[in-house]
């Protein structure tokens, strides 16, 4: 069954993956380089975690599980725009440096997060256990997960999973085929041509942001569920990865999925490679286990030096746009 | 009813330092095609601005059918039916025809975008108006013609009937820009009203009903076309007498200097060719230019004959040694000089004064430099000299910071430090552009006294006037390749224009059979 398992892995690891890279994707195309996606997943995260503590302290009718858990999401999701909003202010409104302003959010969310958790649950209680009821299990929806493919999909199925491909599926809709969508992709590429036509550049930038706030806050939760452990105030460098996803991806929501899932696959190889037989071990090598756990990384490192000749960054991304300049 | 369909009264408008626009009116007949005539930095793009919604104007006001309106932006401008073709075109290049023409004017149904009836309207109008476009190429595809018309296609699909040309002609053939001074006379046909603004004065005798001139951002006057001749237009544009033709003796070339052989450029990301077996020689004692329209692998021609770029295949000769693989100091050195395209970033440090700007080229040779240390006395004196020389306006002197200076002035300053280089060839490209008519001329002679001093020129233009004027030779580059050489002085404009859409000489003798 370690087949089944794997895949199962690569899939709950994918799916915050796609949809923080998602997030990136909306912002790039609306021209803002979106930084910042490792701190708004920790604030998304660190707000739905809170709320699920509480309400798992509190009590709660067990018939609605599934419904706080979904509250969480779309807190989360919530969070993350707020938190966006502040790049979006600094980067739009006051024109600054994206990179800078976005490393400056990622390094504030995780102090910001260790503080506001110690200040609930006393000092130096830094994880934030989630319950283990988030879970979907398979009983539950009364399926047995016996062969790989059932395995692969209900093994380990968190509310997120059908939420991200939902997500997915309207952000195909929402960039090809509506109004906002042409518009938000046109400010990406050529601002002063959307302004002469009497697109709101500003507007469609602050959008590009918020929807990206909103995805990496829900894929901040979804990589906490993901991970088990409870919260850490980290989210483990993903939000950085789901940057290589996205460039991995074209700017492009098909090729995002793919490449979430392709750079998923790595990271689950690396957690099973002990259980792998068929992998070779190493053994002659000192600390030899954290061969497979660079992999990732590593590959990560090598593909986008592989594909970054071919793929093409939306036009005018990083560039503040300034309506009065000649 | 008012007469005008537009009237702009005592139109104001500042910019930090400069006063664009002061007391300007323009009246636009329904029907009429209306020239707006002056220099670059007259005013007329700020003044369209200011009626596009772009700028908003200090003072004066906006009348459209004799009524006083307010426009805020371009939006604005589209609804009360202005469109506009800006100089630069507003298109976005990875998008296709039909998405470009869409943009900001989409229609949608339950929130989804309405293509297919977005293409009826834009397949009717491209019909009705004999534009030829693809509805589904990608702009970055397309030639600079067809993005023309794309731009012109938005504005009809916006039932805009004030239409602005902004320089409409500065990027197309001859052939080109007769067919768009055919559909322009269409529109007017059809009870469109057109704002024509343009430096090129025969092309208003063409076209225009009436013109208005500006003059460093006032108002010359509004004339009858028919009324006045290109002579009469060029003094009230300039203030002054004009002359158009160029005294130049006959060319008396020596040996050739440069050499290029099979030079070609491909680029790796898109293994295109940008430069195609390109071959010639540029003698001592003649000017050789290179006509073609915009894009067709003239700066990379330059790029590759000044080392900013390395050819893929080819060899480039001066007088007697290899230069293919030198690096930028080493030709300079030879005398190779660079008059660049883009004075702003290759010609000049903005930031730096004129002085220093004076020997970026030579301040490590004995006269600036001594022990390592520059020797500023000696840089100041230098500086003063080739001021008076070259007649440089500059406030403060050497120390004029050169972000300060008018563009003419920036213009002069280069061609000043290269010129006193002695170089043996020159290479300038677009040497005049976006310069009136008096530093025009200067420019012009400076690259003829060049030439009868015995250095070698290579001139590099889009104005097919300055290319016909001022040169002995032209070579017109297509698509990366010389298509053809012709005697400056047997030179016919439409036969450039032919081959610099691509026709070969052998296509033209056949068509003139």
């Amino acid at each position: 069954m370690i087949i089944g398992d794997i895949l199962s892995a690569t899939l709950i690891f994918a799916v915050p993956l796609m949809l923080v890279a998602l997030g990136g994707m909306f912002s790039e195309r609306s021209g803002v380089v979106n930084i910042a996606l490792e701190g708004i997943m920790i604030m998304g995260a660190l707000a739905a975690c809170l709320f699920l503590r509480y309400v798992d302290d509190a009590g709660f009718d067990e018939k609605y599980r599934q419904l706080y858990v979904l509250a969480a999401i779309v807190i989360a999701g919530v969070v993350g725009i707020l938190y966006s909003q502040l790049l979006a202010f600094a980067s739009i409104k006051l024109k600054s440096n994206q990179v800078i302003s976005g490393t400056a959010l990622n390094m504030l969310a995780p102090a910001l997060s260790v503080v506001v958790t110690w200040n609930i649950q006393g000092t130096a209680q830094t994880t934030i256990l989630i319950p283990s009821w988030v879970r979907i299990s398979p009983e539950a929806l009364g399926i047995t997960a016996d062969n790989v493919l059932t395995t692969f999909l209900f093994k380990s199925l968190f509310l997120t999973t059908p939420i991200a491909f939902l997500i997915l599926i309207l952000s195909i809709f929402f960039l090809y085929r509506t109004k906002t969508g042409l518009r938000l992709r046109a400010c990406g590429e050529h601002p002063q041509a959307a302004d002469s036509v009497g697109v709101n550049v500003y507007k469609m930038r602050y959008l590009g942001v918020g929807i990206s706030g909103f995805l990496a806050g829900i894929g901040g939760i979804a990589y906490t569920m993901a991970a088990g452990s409870g919260f850490l105030s980290t989210v483990a460098g993903y939000g950085f990865l789901a940057l290589a996803v996205m460039i991995f991806g074209n700017w492009k929501p098909v090729n995002i999925l793919f490449a979430s899932f392709f750079f998923a696959f790595f990271r689950i190889i690396s957690f099973y490679s002990k259980s792998l037989t068929f992998l070779p071990k190493f053994e002659n090598l000192v600390s030899s286990e954290y061969i497979y756990l660079i992999m990732p990384y590593l590959v990560t490192m090598i593909i986008l030096v592989l594909t970054s000749k071919r793929s093409r960054a939306p036009k005018a991304e990083g560039i503040p746009y300034d309506k009065g300049r000649r | 009813m008012s007469e005008y369909i537009i009237e702009m009264n005592g139109i104001r408008k500042v910019f930090p330092g400069v006063i664009a626009n002061d007391n300007i009116t323009l009246q636009l007949k329904k029907g009429e095609i209306h020239a707006l005539l002056g220099e670059n930095g007259a005013g007329k793009s700020t003044l369209m601005g200011v009626l596009f919604g772009i700028y908003q104007a200090e003072a004066g006001e906006i009348l459209k059918d004799g009524v006083p309106v307010r426009i805020h932006d371009p939006k604005d401008a589209n609804k009360k039916g202005i469109g506009m073709v800006h100089q630069h075109f507003k298109l976005v290049e990875v998008f296709s025809v039909l998405d470009n023409i869409m943009l900001g004017a989409e229609e949608t149904k339950r929130g989804v975008l309405q293509k297919k009836k977005a293409r009826e309207k834009a397949l009717k109008l491209s019909e009705k108006y004999k534009l030829q476009v693809d509805l589904d190429a990608v702009i970055e595809d397309i030639s600079v013609g067809m993005q023309q018309r794309v731009e012109i296609l938005k504005m009809l699909y916006r039932d805009n009937d004030i239409l602005i040309f902004d320089e409409p002609t500065a990027v197309l053939t001859p052939q080109e820009i007769e067919e768009l001074m055919l559909t322009m006379r269409n529109f007017a046909r059809e009870g469109k009203s057109i704002l024509f603004i343009t430096h090129k004065l025969n092309e208003i005798k063409a076209v225009a009903d009436r013109c208005t001139v500006l003059r460093k951002g006032k108002c010359v006057g509004t004339v009858d076309v028919k009324d006045s001749t290109v002579d009469s237009l060029a003094e009230m544009m300039v203030g002054r007498k004009v002359i158009f033709k160029v005294d130049k003796k006959p060319a008396d070339p020596k040996d050739a200097i440069l050499r290029v052989s099979n030079l070609s450029l491909t680029t790796e990301a898109s293994g295109k060719h940008q430069l195609h077996n390109v071959s010639f020689n540029v003698r001592r004692g003649e000017i050789v230019s290179i006509a073609g329209i915009e894009g067709n692998g003239q700066s990379e021609l330059v790029y590759t004959l000044t080392g900013l770029m390395k050819p893929t295949h080819g060899t480039i000769t001066f007088g007697e040694q290899d230069i293919t693989k030198c690096s930028i100091r080493e030709r300079n050195d030879l005398g190779i000089a660079h008059i660049p395209e883009d004075r702003h970033r290759y010609g000049l440090v903005l930031d730096y004064n004129l002085a220093e700007n004076m020997i970026l080229k030579s301040y490590h040779t004995p006269q600036f430099k001594k022990y390592g240390f520059l020797r500023f006395p000696a840089i100041q004196e230098h500086a003063e000299k080739l001021i008076r020389f070259f007649d440089i306006r500059a406030g403060e002197g050497p120390d004029t910071p050169a972000r300060s200076m008018s563009g003419g002035n920036q213009q002069k300053a280069i061609i000043a430090r290269e010129v006193s280089l002695s170089p043996d060839l020159l290479i300038a490209v677009q040497p005049t552009r976006g310069l009136d008519v008096g530093a025009i001329e200067y420019i012009q002679k400076q690259l003829i006294a060049a030439r009868d001093e015995g250095r070698a020129v290579l001139l590099v233009s889009l104005e097919l006037e300055e290319v016909m004027n001022i040169s002995d030779r032209i070579l017109v580059m297509y698509e990366g390749k010389i298509v053809a050489e012709v005697d400056a002085e047997h030179a016919v404009r439409q036969e450039l224009g032919l081959y610099m859409a691509g026709a070969t000489p052998s296509d033209f003798v056949r068509e003139v059979m």
